[in-house]
């Protein structure tokens, strides 16, 4: 006698008890705590804050630790999280000019006001395996310049003084910005609702996208004006005080990405912007986003829409690697009944296609 | 106090805020003014993957309430792994009655099938959308797919099952299969057998669809047109099984394929579990199904 | 009652719970236009707002939808109460209205004065929730169409004596259209734009 599968609850629950067992693995070691992964994985916490939309190192931590490392899982579990949590107001736009900055590069100048300043990085690393790491060394502790008290002058701010480089749009004649977390996206979408969605996008897509244009797939021209990493102020508006008031400090990278543009009949020959802002310090995103931006612009500037990076739709509709993900995964999923609707079809198919066959064979014999 | 919404402390009533849910209920409201449409709406992260079930568990989420009573079928079965999973999803945050029993529920949220037995008047169904874009697999893009439907503009998808019937003889789409509702809007049932697409048509049962990932939602009001789409001389058909359910000897129902061995042993059995499972209750016996001991007594 | 403490007062004893009841009754009748539902049992809105006509703005209206209120209903109490409970914003344009409450016995405005939506999102339209003496008990009109099998008799109360032309009108550019949510007191029947009525025998 047949009898059907069943138990898929005891089956899900035994499966997610060995998942924790597997978590956990040799219990001779001591569990990681957040603390430690906070401090000591930092850029990977980074990835999660910036993809899940939600600037908190310890659940992000938590999260790394809670999806064994998986970074889409880790960023999936925190983004479920953030979209539970209530709105209270919404910030006002963060002073990036303004930032006490920790690392700040420009590839247009050699120098400037407030200078380059490498900051914690791994370029001019040499990529070679450190054995010193595999124990637990005493590390010296770094050396930083004193912190300035005077905000460190924008190098699109240099450019803008000389009109050379497209106006920033002011966020005061528009209207409020759009939020792809509360709105369903309406192709094609605005500038801000393109650039909410790039800061989440997948880092890996992006940067994939990024690479094509610098490949002849929609070239831009690209110039690293500006990266910079630091600290920036978070403002909330009170209406019943009449100003704004901190509520504390956040780490971000942002990237002005500076391009070329010949100009046109209406328009002086001026550089053009590409902008990319992560939330903490994750400089290759930030820069891929730039570019990115870029390329997404490129009906604003009448250029012929050739390129993957350039099509909106294609690009937006797809950076998302929580939505990715899932739709990949769910092929996991039975499709029994699905399957054996084609499957009725393909064998149909087959005995027509047989027997034709056969009929065709039938008439060769007869004729020969 | 001792109402539900104090007991679940952690989470709202049914995980999604309240502000979400009406959201969501707008476009519920509007989806059912205007059948077939699919009505945008700002789908959230749920805690289970997009591709899931999120949309179908949104929409879900909205309508229930503590007098119902909720079944959830994948493939046609109470308890297959992501169906298991999601009625747990609810008795968890809703703390809602649930059952296997089609009659008995209220709210049926189903992934790929719709169930064997009628479906009556006070009954919702809610179905899980991958890809509500009938147009999507013809014309990728959402402004042009969007232009299409404001100009009921559908003779692209006629194209396409004509080049089926072309080049192999029968309209090649065997799930998914689009529909005509109210004589106005093309609609992708879900990836649905076309064997339950005319279950569609004048159901006493309100449907409801949520595409999370793809942040749509659309219905089909009981009692409304639901038209397979075919051709005078390829009239829609759906699939015909040679053999009974083994194990319940149902005919005319949807049967899955179990393979049974490797030398080329199969069997066919209903894919609705709860519909063969009261079959059986009620005496009734396939070829390789053994009698109900009670019944048979 | 001070006029203030009114506004506050008179939202769902059970803000989940009341809200999904309201919605449930407001879904069910929108996919079976014609029937009567019972919602709100636990509001008690201000007058003129009646009982389920508060409860549906209470269950549909925040901040992200427009609510334009007819002018005995503009006044400080049930502008405050709807303010109040719901957050949304009342607008004096009923062009930018996704919801628009009217108060038994009023004229209602000319339906092109409300939002119809577009050919590409005809979703984007104003539902209209009028309160009118009773649901039964006027003139006889015959409604088909989706949610309706066959035909259904409905005799709403107090409805305009030009109202089958003009929600002809509405129903000319469809699937272009206002829905309408008729209310009297403490019951509610939903007019989508899908249905059809004519006058009986006509």
């Amino acid at each position: 006698m047949y009898v059907a599968v069943k138990g898929g609850e005891a089956a899900i629950s035994n499966a997610h008890r060995l998942l924790a067992d597997r978590r956990r693995g040799d219990r001779s070691l001591p569990a990681l705590s957040i603390d430690q992964i906070v401090a000591q994985l930092a850029l990977g916490v980074d990835r999660i804050m910036a993809e899940a939309s939600l600037y908190d190192r310890t659940l992000a931590a938590l999260a790394m630790r809670q999806a064994r490392g998986d970074m889409i899982e880790a960023i999936f579990i925190l983004r479920a999280y953030r979209t539970t949590l209530p709105r209270f107001g919404y910030s006002k736009a963060v002073d990036t000019g303004a930032m006490l900055v920790e690392r700040r590069i420009s590839a247009t100048y050699k120098d400037l006001p407030g200078g380059q300043l490498l900051g914690p990085t791994f370029d001019y690393t040499h990529r070679l395996l450190d054995p010193s790491l595999l124990g637990d060394n005493e590390v010296e502790t770094g050396l930083q310049r004193e912190p300035g008290t005077e905000p460190v002058m924008r190098v699109s701010d240099i450019l803008a003084g000389e009109s050379l480089i497209e106006m920033e749009e002011s966020s005061e004649q528009n209207d409020a910005p759009g939020d792809i977390t509360r709105e369903p996206l309406e192709f094609p979408l605005g500038r801000d609702e393109r650039l909410q969605a790039l800061a989440r996008g997948d880092e890996g897509f992006l940067l994939a996208l990024a690479y094509s244009t610098q490949r002849g797939y929609a070239r831009t021209h690209p110039f690293a004006g500006e990266i910079r990493i630091g600290q920036v102020e978070v403002e909330i508006d009170i209406p019943e005080l009449g100003f704004a008031v901190s509520l504390g400090r956040v780490q971000v990278t942002e990237c002005q990405m500076v391009n070329q543009f010949k100009g046109s009949a209406k328009q002086p020959p001026q550089f053009t912007r590409g902008y990319g802002l992560v939330f903490g310090q994750s400089e290759r995103k930030a820069m891929a986003m730039s570019l990115v931006d870029r390329a997404l612009r490129a009906s604003e500037f009448g250029e012929d829409i050739v390129a993957p990076a350039q099509d909106e739709e294609f690009v937006i509709s797809h950076s998302d690697n929580v939505q990715a993900t899932g739709f990949v995964e769910h092929l996991k999923l039975p499709h029994y009944v699905d399957f054996q609707a084609e499957l009725d079809l393909v064998r149909r198919m087959r005995r027509e296609y047989d027997s034709a066959q056969e009929i065709v064979e039938e008439m060769k014999e007869a004729a020969e | 106090m001792s109402t539900p919404e104090t007991d679940l402390a952690t989470y709202n009533f049914a995980y999604l805020d309240e502000q979400t849910k009406r959201m969501i209920r707008r476009a519920i409201l509007k989806a059912i003014a205007i059948p077939g449409y699919q009505v945008p709406f700002a789908s959230r992260e749920m805690p289970m993957p997009y591709g899931w079930g999120t949309g179908g568990v949104q929409v879900t989420a909205a309508v229930i309430g503590p007098d119902d009573t909720l079944k959830v079928i994948d493939q046609g079965a109470d308890d297959t792994t992501n169906a298991v999973s999601i009625r747990a999803f609810f008795q968890k945050v809703a703390n809602v009655a649930v059952t296997t029993k089609t009659r008995e529920a209220t709210v049926i949220q189903t992934r790929h099938r719709i169930p064997e037995e009628k479906l009556t008047e006070g009954q919702v169904l809610v179905y899980q959308v991958p890809i509500p874009e009938p147009l999507r697999f013809l014309e990728p893009r959402e402004t042009e797919t969007r232009k299409m439907h404001a100009l009921e503009e559908y003779g692209l998808m006629h194209v396409k099952l004509y080049e089926d019937i072309a080049r192999n003889g029968h309209i090649a789409t065997t799930y998914a299969y689009p529909v005509k509702v109210e004589g106005r809007y093309v609609m992708d049932p879900s990836p649905i057998p076309k064997f339950d697409n005319p279950k569609m048509h004048m159901s006493e049962a309100l449907q409801l669809f949520g595409a999370g990932r793809e942040k749509r939602i659309y219905a089909i009001p009981p009692h409304t047109k639901v038209v397979s789409l075919d051709f005078e001389d390829h009239p829609f058909e759906v699939q015909k099984f040679a053999k009974p359910c083994a194990l319940c000897g149902a005919h005319g129902v949807y049967l899955d394929e179990v393979i049974l061995d490797d030398k080329g042993g199969r069997m066919f059995v209903c894919s609705d579990t709860d519909f063969c499972e009261e079959r059986r209750e009620a005496g009734h016996v396939g070829e390789l199904g053994v009698a109900n001991k009670e019944a048979a007594e | 009652m001070s006029l203030h403490t009114e506004a506050l007062e008179g939202g769902f004893a059970s803000p989940v719970l009341g809200a999904q009841a309201t919605f449930r009754a407001l879904m069910d009748a929108m996919a079976r236009p014609g029937t009567t539902r019972t919602a709100g049992s636990n509001a008690a809105p201000p007058h003129p707002l009646g009982v389920a006509q508060g409860a549906v703005a209470l269950t549909l209206a925040d901040h992200d939808t427009p609510v334009w209120l007819s002018p005995a209903l503009a006044n400080a109490t049930t502008k405050g109460w709807i303010g109040f409970h719901t957050g949304a914003e009342i607008v004096s344009s009923s062009a930018h209205a996704r919801f628009a409450f009217l108060a038994a016995g009023e004229p209602i405005p000319d339906f092109h004065g409300f939002a119809a939506g577009s050919q590409d999102y005809p979703d984007r339209s104003a539902t209209l929730v009028i309160e009118l003496p009773a649901l039964t008990g006027g003139p006889t009109f015959v409604a088909r169409g989706p949610g309706i099998k066959d035909s259904t008799q409905i005799t709403l109360q107090g409805t305009p004596a030009d109202f089958l032309r003009r929600w002809a009108a509405n129903r000319a550019f469809s699937p272009l259209g206002l829905d309408i949510v008729f209310t009297a007191g403490s019951e509610l029947m939903a007019l989508p734009r899908s249905t059809d009525l004519q006058a009986l025998g006509g």
